[in-house]
């Protein structure tokens, strides 16, 4: 507790500042919500469902002025690899259409955007026809190696990691007690190898420690990003969760020793007959349940919050006309105060639980058989 | 589950899955590696610097010990030293006392037997000096009996008075 008080001091700045950055776009939306096509019921609704998923661009907000529509934010690259091999352009090149409507004509090939996805149209066609649930009927999907906004975000957490992590390296070369900023990453380090690594894993921790480290500050910090007011939700992203649940299922599938296998398949100790029963049960809780599991908690928690937390800011601009412009703010503004601490939390928490999972699972992988 | 499907991605799935191995490369090589060693010898070295305190307490401690012995034992040792001076100086002053009367004794005693025989002599003196006064008085007395009676008779009386002056 003592560590994730401190988490929240030390954080409370950041949480102001997004504050303050989300409190400036309401006004600024509120000023002109008569007729105004932004601030409508379903614009805020799709703007939440378009927010937790992941992007070609990166878009902060969108306003409304001199009868059109603004978006705040700054395009990233699209690079696709289609029918006719590398293509490669900025996100900007769709003008922010998402209906399949523009088309991008580049290396010979024609893309169109449709719901955050990506389609090359088939040779010939000039136009996206849909079948009757929507879907494109004359389009295939290219394999989008895009830098969206999930991997611009995991790219930025992973450089933040190398130059933080790094530094504190550095610095133990030259004096055993580093300074400045390490002097903060040094009890995490601490607190990850004693109270995580070690009781769950056992003498055998150091080996499983490098992983179980980058997991835990890869997820705690792309959980802090995602409630900073840039719209990123990396561990908000199902391919991320699982893929970092999938790690853990690999870590402990080719750790496992013999002892962990044979109570695993033939349970020792128990009637024969309900043996292959138990094997079932446990191997259905080792392959499925345990990864499983891992990857839904954490995309699920890390969605909630962020479905949450928007929309309660949006209360700010859908109560105004039962409550008085003000009125709407203020509960706003102490609503998502509430939760934003409490996401600050769940940030953290989060972090802390997926990789005690993992330690643990790991644990009960190596884990040698006790001598009587 | 139709929905978590939709939210799944393979190609960010791959995508995140390549870059986060690199990571967990990246930071294994770079940061944690040298990070836990450091932390490990930082720790190693602050338990043997401890254990070495402990072990320094231990040995003042000891050494603490063997002093307040020490200083018994020398405070002991004086002790009876000063005991045994004490003895002999009592010891030194009785014999001195002793030896002292014996010697005064001695002296009084031949100081005593000197006076004695003095005394003795002094008084065979007187006695062979009465004895020849005696017998010159004896002469002169025969001698002036013999020329004269008066004579005679006053010299006897002269040296008698002489006699009883001395």
């Amino acid at each position: 507790m003592k560590v994730i008080s401190k988490t929240i001091t030390s954080l409370s700045l950041i949480l102001l500042f997004s504050l303050t950055a989300f409190a400036k776009g309401d006004k600024k939306d509120g000023q002109n919500s008569h007729g105004d096509p932004i601030n409508t019921q379903e614009e805020i609704n799709e703007y939440i469902q378009h927010h937790v998923k992941d992007s070609h661009d990166f878009h902060l907000f969108s306003y409304f002025s001199e009868g059109e529509e603004h978006h705040v934010g700054f395009p990233l690259p699209v690079i696709l690899w289609g029918e006719n091999g590398l293509a490669a352009f900025m996100s900007s090149a769709f003008h922010h259409d998402d209906d399949g409507k523009e088309i991008v004509e580049k290396g010979g090939s024609n893309f169109v955007r449709l719901h955050g996805k990506i389609y090359e149209l088939n040779a010939g066609a000039t136009e996206v026809s849909f079948d009757e649930a929507h879907h494109p009927t004359n389009a295939s999907t290219p394999i989008d190696l895009s830098i969206t906004k999930s991997v611009f975000g995991i790219l930025l957490l992973g450089l933040l990691m190398l130059l933080w992590f790094g530094g504190l390296a550095k610095q133990y070369k030259k004096k055993p007690i580093p300074t400045g900023f390490g002097r903060v990453l040094e009890p995490l380090v601490l607190y990850v190898r004693d109270e995580i690594a070690k009781p769950n894993i056992g003498p055998k921790y150091r080996k499983y420690t490098g992983y179980l480290m980058t997991v835990f500050f890869f997820i705690w910090i792309s959980n802090l990003l995602g409630l900073l007011p840039f719209g990123f939700n990396v561990t908000g992203q199902l391919a991320i969760t699982a893929s970092l649940a999938i790690f853990t299922f690999i870590i402990y599938m080719v750790s496992g020793n013999g002892h962990f296998w044979s109570h695993q398949l033939w349970m020792p100790g128990v009637p024969y007959l309900l043996r292959p029963v138990l094997a079932i049960i446990e191997l259905a809780g080792t392959l499925i349940i345990k990864p499983f599991s891992l990857a839904v908690r954490l995309f699920a928690n890390i969605t909630a919050g962020h479905i949450v937390l928007m929309s309660l800011i949006a209360i700010g601009i859908t109560m105004q006309e039962q409550m008085h412009p003000v009125g709407s703010t203020i509960l706003s503004f102490v609503l998502s105060l509430f939760i934003m601490l409490i996401e600050l939390l769940v940030a953290f928490l989060q972090a802390y639980i997926f990789t005690m999972l993992s330690a643990l699972f790991i644990g009960m992988a190596v884990e040698e058989p006790e001598h009587h | 589950m139709d929905q978590l499907l939709e939210n799944f991605s393979l190609d960010l799935f791959v995508k995140l899955t390549v870059l986060f191995l690199l990571l967990i490369f990246l930071m294994r090589r770079f940061a944690w590696k040298p990070i836990l060693t450091a932390l490990q010898d930082r720790e190693e070295s602050i338990q043997g610097a401890l254990d070495a305190a402990e072990d320094a307490k231990k040995e003042m401690e000891n050494l603490q010990a063997d002093n307040e012995k020490l200083i018994k034992e020398a405070r002991a040792e004086r002790e009876t030293l000063l005991k045994e001076a004490r003895e002999i100086k009592a010891k030194m002053i009785e014999d001195a006392k002793g030896e002292a009367k014996a010697e005064a004794e001695k002296m009084i005693a031949q100081a005593q037997s000197a006076i004695e025989a003095e005394r003795k002599s002094a008084i065979a003196d007187l006695k062979s000096q009465v004895a020849s006064l005696s017998v010159d008085i004896a002469e002169k007395v025969v001698k002036s009996e013999l020329s004269n009676k008066d004579k005679q008779l006053g010299l006897v009386e002269e040296m008698l008075g002489q006699a009883t002056l001395n």
